[in-house]
């Protein structure tokens, strides 16, 4: 009969030895962190993507923290980098993209894979959706992640009653059909949203959709001494119609402080068609009432001109310099990862986002994904973003200010539709405000220049 | 008695004694005016020691001085990592063109504050800062007078309202913001009826003064409290005695009221207005992010919201940086022209 004490001694030997052979075998994961800026239904697949990600390897481990909104997310990633704490990863949104092709804390993305072994077919990418985030050069600084562009939603029932089976395609046939839509009893024959939100969906579409300049220099991209044009080109007719519209309750404002945001109020059936994100798709097929018809198409043109590619909207991913080799490592493998059309798949279903690749997009039609109800419509964005090939002017924006220049192009808007000011003297102001932000923009970053 | 006795003599100070005795014959006048209890030979300390004793009150030096500053260390260190250290980079960030991402701090000496008051938008958030300030401090200083004159009278419930009413001070500006941004809604919320009644006669989301008007209720609303509860303590503290014997007299409580109790309660109406103005110029920032986002056209762009957006949204750290420069200068002078012109109507007890 042995011992208690001597039982127990070799229990615990035995234990700490078994425990020492098993974990033996793994490597810690090494660990690195991506920021994004997505919140509530978005966030909790971002979430789903990286536990995947984890399940998928043991080599590298994600922290994926979401930061409520893209806003958010570009000022702590710059509070990061001034304190040295910066993320490995970090989703910043569009008209960030200026900004950090002119900060030198990025490593670009093309060179990332490269250096480390993995061999991505730059273009595949589609088109309109490269150029948003290329160097001049062609080469991709940033992973296009969640992209989208802008579409119109149209209630297919309301157009029955008024005769129509189609979406109208020019601006002209879109007045006649709101008229018919408020004479029919509709008191919203389409929802907007005046503020500076409102800038991508009406002022920059517009711009690209009818090749019209945002801003010299080609919009920025050809350097930093840009001055903004949009009161100079056709936009200012848009927004003469547009005044016009709302001032003939064709057009009316809904706002989510007012209590009730355009796309709510398109997904209940109280506004008719409204101009927005294909992102909002998922959520208005979840939201809007049983039974109601409902699609999706171009945005409306002025009638005689040709078409071009809308642009792209979302955030795409960034990697910050500073991080060690490891951590570049995880991060390579997760840009890799990501690009692979099941992943493709997995975050169009989940979110409205479409697929930036032509792969994944002919991978996505295969399998049957766009014949689905739910999903019928998403095809439209793809089809917006490809238009013709994109001219020096619908490759995108590429001003520093841009998120400035969104605000006082809103604050002209709404003083337009609030009756204080006239069309052209609001658009005017917007303008030499927006030059004074961009001079600025230029001290700050000077003898920097855009890759 | 000799005469020395009589020059040590210490007299007791009342108006009735002949002065005629303080004074031995042949001795100096000490003067008229002088305290009557002095001695003619006694020292000026000792003088003053014995006028205090007079007095009946006790000089009290706390000789340790080592300990008062360990006391005040904690409370010093406070103020200077949250209000000079961040003052003073300000003042540096003011002075220098600063890079979003760090490095390259070149010096453009007033530059920035010269573009930020040619500016004429800052002029226009300038002024709308202070119509703000003057009618949330106007409207909840008159709404608190009111209830505390009323509660003082104890009328029914006023028990209740003493605890209830400073609650609103308790509630963080940004939930403020969202209440009342559902409850002013024009098409959800309470006020949604009037648009029935008037279609499109509320809208701050496009009337700049309608959405001006909501933030200055919502800040006046957090206010109400935190003022009644010190008018109320003020009103507490005023002898009961005047206003019984005003009313004595015939006056009506609303007369009282304006004529015994207001005059009286005016130290502490002064202290608050300092206090709401300042606060006005700073707490608004919840209120106006979420409730309005500076718009419509700017309409409710106040001073603090603008060097929010400029400085966080537009990356314009050193516009931002001499923005709120400005803006404590300008409250620093807007206390300054209080004390010195208003203080001296405050009808101090």
């Amino acid at each position: 009969m042995l011992p208690i004490s001597r039982v127990f001694a070799t229990t615990a030997a035995g234990l700490v030895g078994l425990a020492l052979t098993t974990s033996g075998s793994f490597a810690d994961p090494i660990k690195f962190d991506f920021w994004y800026g997505l919140s509530g239904d978005l966030s909790s697949v971002v979430q789903q993507m990286c536990s995947n990600f984890n399940k998928s390897q043991s080599d590298y481990q994600i922290v994926c923290t979401s930061q409520t909104d893209y806003d958010t997310n570009l000022q702590n990633t710059i509070a990061a980098y001034r304190a040295n704490k910066q993320p490995t990863i970090t989703q910043i949104y569009d008209v960030g993209t200026a900004t950090m092709l002119l900060s030198g804390a990025v490593m670009p993305v093309y060179q990332l894979m490269a250096d480390n072994g993995y061999k991505i077919n730059w273009d595949d990418y589609i088109p309109g959706i490269k150029s948003y985030y290329a160097s001049s050069k062609g080469d991709l600084w940033s992973m296009p992640f969640n992209s989208s562009t802008a579409v119109l939603y149209w209630n297919k029932d309301a157009f029955k009653k008024i005769g129509k089976d189609a979406a109208p395609k020019t601006w002209e046939e879109t007045a006649d059909d709101m008229k018919a839509l408020k004479a029919a009893g509709y008191d919203c024959p389409m929802a907007i949203d005046i503020t500076n939100n409102e800038s991508w969906e009406f002022l920059e579409q517009f711009s690209a959709i009818h090749n019209q300049p945002i801003a010299t220099e080609n919009n920025g991209y050809d350097g930093l001494d840009a001055k903004v044009e949009f009161n100079k080109t056709s936009f200012v007719k848009m927004a003469t119609d547009m005044k016009s519209w709302y001032d003939q309750g064709l057009m009316v404002i809904k706002d989510a402080k007012a209590g009730e945001s355009y796309a709510a109020a398109f997904a209940a059936g109280h506004c008719q068609m409204t101009v927005d994100s294909i992102g909002d798709h998922g959520t208005i097929g979840k939201t809007a009432p049983a039974g109601m018809h409902w699609g999706t198409a171009e945005i409306p043109m002025y009638a005689g001109n040709e078409r071009h590619n809308s642009f792209v909207g979302g955030a795409s991913l960034w990697v910050m310099r500073g991080k060690s080799a490891d951590e570049y490592k995880g991060a390579a493998a997760f840009l890799n990862w990501i690009a692979q059309p099941e992943q493709a798949l997995f975050w169009s279903t989940n979110t409205g986002y479409v697929p930036v690749t032509r792969t994944g997009f002919d991978f996505m039609t295969k399998s049957g994904f766009y014949q689905k109800p739910e999903f019928a419509g998403r095809e439209v964005a793809i089809q917006s973003l490809s238009e013709g090939t994109p001219t020096p002017l619908t490759r995108g924006t590429r001003l520093a200010v841009m998120p400035q220049i969104r605000q006082e192009w809103g604050n002209a808007m709404q003083a337009i539709f609030a009756g204080k000011i006239g069309v052209q003297d609001g658009l005017d102001q917007a303008a030499q405000r927006s030059d004074a932000d961009l001079a600025r923009a230029a001290a700050q970053y000077k003898g920097a220049t855009l890759p | 008695m000799t005469s020395a006795d009589t020059r040590a003599a210490v007299i007791p100070a009342d108006a009735a004694t002949p002065r005629a005795a303080a004074v031995a014959p042949g001795q100096i006048d000490p003067g008229i005016g002088r305290d009557a209890t002095a001695g003619a030979l006694a020292t000026p300390r000792r003088r003053g020691r014995e006028r205090a004793v007079r007095a009946g009150e006790k000089r009290a030096v706390f000789g340790n001085n080592w300990l008062g500053f360990a006391f005040a260390i904690p409370q010093l260190l406070l103020i200077f990592t949250f209000f000079y250290w961040p003052a003073s980079q300000a003042l540096y960030w003011a002075f220098t063109l600063q890079g979003p991402w760090g490095g390259a701090n070149t010096w453009v000496g007033l530059d920035n504050i010269r573009a930020v008051v040619t500016d004429p938008v800052y002029w226009d958030s300038v002024v709308r800062s202070l119509v703000f300030a003057f009618l949330s401090t106007g409207l909840s200083m008159l709404v608190a007078l009111v209830l505390a004159l009323l509660v003082d009278r104890e009328l029914t419930g006023n028990r209740i309202y003493r605890s209830v009413l400073v609650w609103p001070y308790a509630i963080a500006a940004p939930a403020l913001g969202r209440a009342f941004r559902f409850m002013l809604a024009p098409e959800a919320g309470l006020l949604a009826f009037i648009n029935h009644l008037w279609p499109g006669i509320w809208n701050p989301t496009i009337n700049g003064n309608e959405a001006l008007a909501a933030i200055i209720f919502a800040f006046a609303w957090k206010y109400v409290g935190y003022n009644f509860i010190f008018m109320l303590a003020a009103l507490q503290a005023i002898p009961r005695s005047l206003l019984e014997a005003g009313a004595m007299d015939g006056a009506r409580p609303l007369r009282r009221m304006v004529d015994i109790q207001v005059p009286l309660l005016t130290p502490t109406l002064f202290f608050l207005l300092v206090l709401n103005i300042t606060d006005s110029f700073q707490d608004s920032f919840g209120i106006v992010d979420i409730m309005t986002g500076g718009g419509p056209a700017r309409a409710t762009n106040l001073m603090v919201y603008k060097i929010y957006f400029d400085g966080f949204k537009g990356l314009d750290y050193s516009g931002a940086a001499a923005q709120s420069i400005i803006l404590m200068l300008l409250v620093v002078g807007l206390t300054f022209i209080q004390f010195r012109f208003i203080e001296r109507r405050v009808h101090y007890t």
